[in-house]
């Protein structure tokens, strides 16, 4: 006897809306592939690219707690916001943020990176410099590998003092095809961008 | 409420010739659903039939009410199935509970209370069996939710309470064969929190 889909969606919504959850969690289609988008009562906490559910679930419930179920609606402000920033029409995320496990510097890097403005570029230099450790930039490499929350929280707008992209946690043609997105790429680097956006919220 | 017992405290260690079983880590929720619930799903239809479908969503939200709590993760399949059962008990208690009907004065206390004591000594499924359907009206069915076996076997259970009672009372204080007297008084099972008020006209075995 197996369980019917209505049955099994209506429990996950039930666990959701009931406040039971410590994560939230579903697979969102985008252009640039299935995303394991996540969230806690504070806030978006994971967005994973290529993303193994069972061991994502699992890490979650590492740093968050155990009470981690797949919940569809749970995500859907995020699916949204997602599709339209896909769509071109959305250059910042209104979406708050669960930051509460990141170590005191990773907090404050990612701090800075949520106001590096839709179509911008800046190094992680510039990054360090603005979270007072100007010769960290290798460190900052380290908070933008880790991001929990990337396209949201846009290190793909991190590239090297040289000009080249380095490196890319769901790969560089990603944070290409993110920059194309955004016309950040071409052509140069100092075009004018859309005007600054207010960063995103923050619960840390 | 506690949904189970043991699994909010760590298993002892499982030691036999210096190898120790670590407990398993709780699984993510999801997981954990994932596994059982279709067994759970199953045994509530048996249990309850069409309401199966609330029951479900019940046992799971107990669950998971208790699952941040859970200290190892050993025989999950057990402690969720004792949810699911509770929860079908519940299921018919609600279902059965009657108004409170004004009760003669011969005995102020409920009939459940005399009856446990009463039935004190006898095998415990027996027990339970009486107890339940004489104290507090329930139906067969839900006595067999309620022990984990089936409505025949609940009934079984019952009757052969009844007659092992008469046995002995009609050895004690009437004759053989007669009814047992319902003015003894008892107290309630701990394995039930049985706290409604039985049917009035329930109060004596029959």
């Amino acid at each position: 006897m197996t369980v019917s889909p209505t049955l099994d969606a209506r429990f996950r919504e039930a666990a959701a809306a009931a406040g039971l959850l410590d994560v939230a969690y579903d697979l969102a289609e985008t252009p640039i592939g299935t995303l394991l988008v996540a969230r806690t009562d504070r806030g978006l906490c994971r967005i994973s690219y290529d993303p193994q559910p069972e061991r994502e679930a699992e890490s979650l419930a590492h740093t968050f707690g155990v009470r981690v179920l797949r919940a569809a609606r749970s995500i859907d402000p995020v699916r949204r916001q997602l599709d339209e920033y896909f769509e071109g029409k959305r250059t910042e995320f209104d979406l708050p943020i669960d930051l509460r496990h990141q170590a005191p510097f990773s907090r404050a890097v990612l701090d800075r990176l949520a106001r590096v403005p839709y179509g911008h570029l800046t190094t992680y230099g510039a990054l360090a410099a603005e979270a007072h450790r100007p010769k960290a930039a290798r460190a900052v490499g380290t908070v933008m590998n880790r991001n929990p929350v990337p396209i949201v929280l846009p290190c793909h707008r991190v590239i090297g003092a040289n000009g080249s992209l380095t490196g890319y946690g769901g790969g560089l043609e990603r944070k290409e095809l993110l920059l194309k997105l955004e016309g950040a790429l071409q052509p140069a680097l100092s075009d004018a961008p859309p005007a600054a956006p207010s960063p995103p919220q923050f619960d840390v | 409420m506690n949904v189970s017992t043991g699994h909010f405290r760590r298993p002892r260690k499982q030691s036999s010739r210096g190898l120790k079983a670590a407990p398993q880590a709780v699984p993510p929720f999801e997981s954990f659903y994932e596994e059982h619930r279709d067994a759970v799903l199953r045994e509530l239809r048996r249990l309850v039939g069409r309401e199966a479908e609330d029951a479900y969503q019940e046992t799971f939200l107990r669950a998971l009410r208790a699952y941040g709590r859970l200290k190892h993760a050993d025989n999950l399949r057990a402690w969720v199935l004792t949810i699911a059962r509770r929860v079908a008990v519940d299921h018919y208690r609600r279902r059965e509970v009657a108004p409170v009907v004004v009760e003669p004065e011969t005995d102020s206390r409920p009939a459940y209370a005399e009856l446990g004591e009463l039935a004190d000594g006898l095998p415990h499924k027996e027990r339970a069996a009486v107890v339940l359907r004489y104290g507090y009206d329930m139906s067969y069915a839900a006595i067999g939710a309620a022990l984990g076996s089936s409505e025949d076997a609940a009934r079984q259970a019952a009757s052969s309470g009844v007659r092992r009672l008469r046995r002995r009372l009609g050895g004690e204080r009437q004759g053989p064969g007669s009814p047992a007297p319902a003015d003894n008084h008892l107290t309630t099972s701990d394995e039930f929190s049985l706290t409604q008020r039985p049917r009035a006209e329930t109060r004596r075995m029959q």
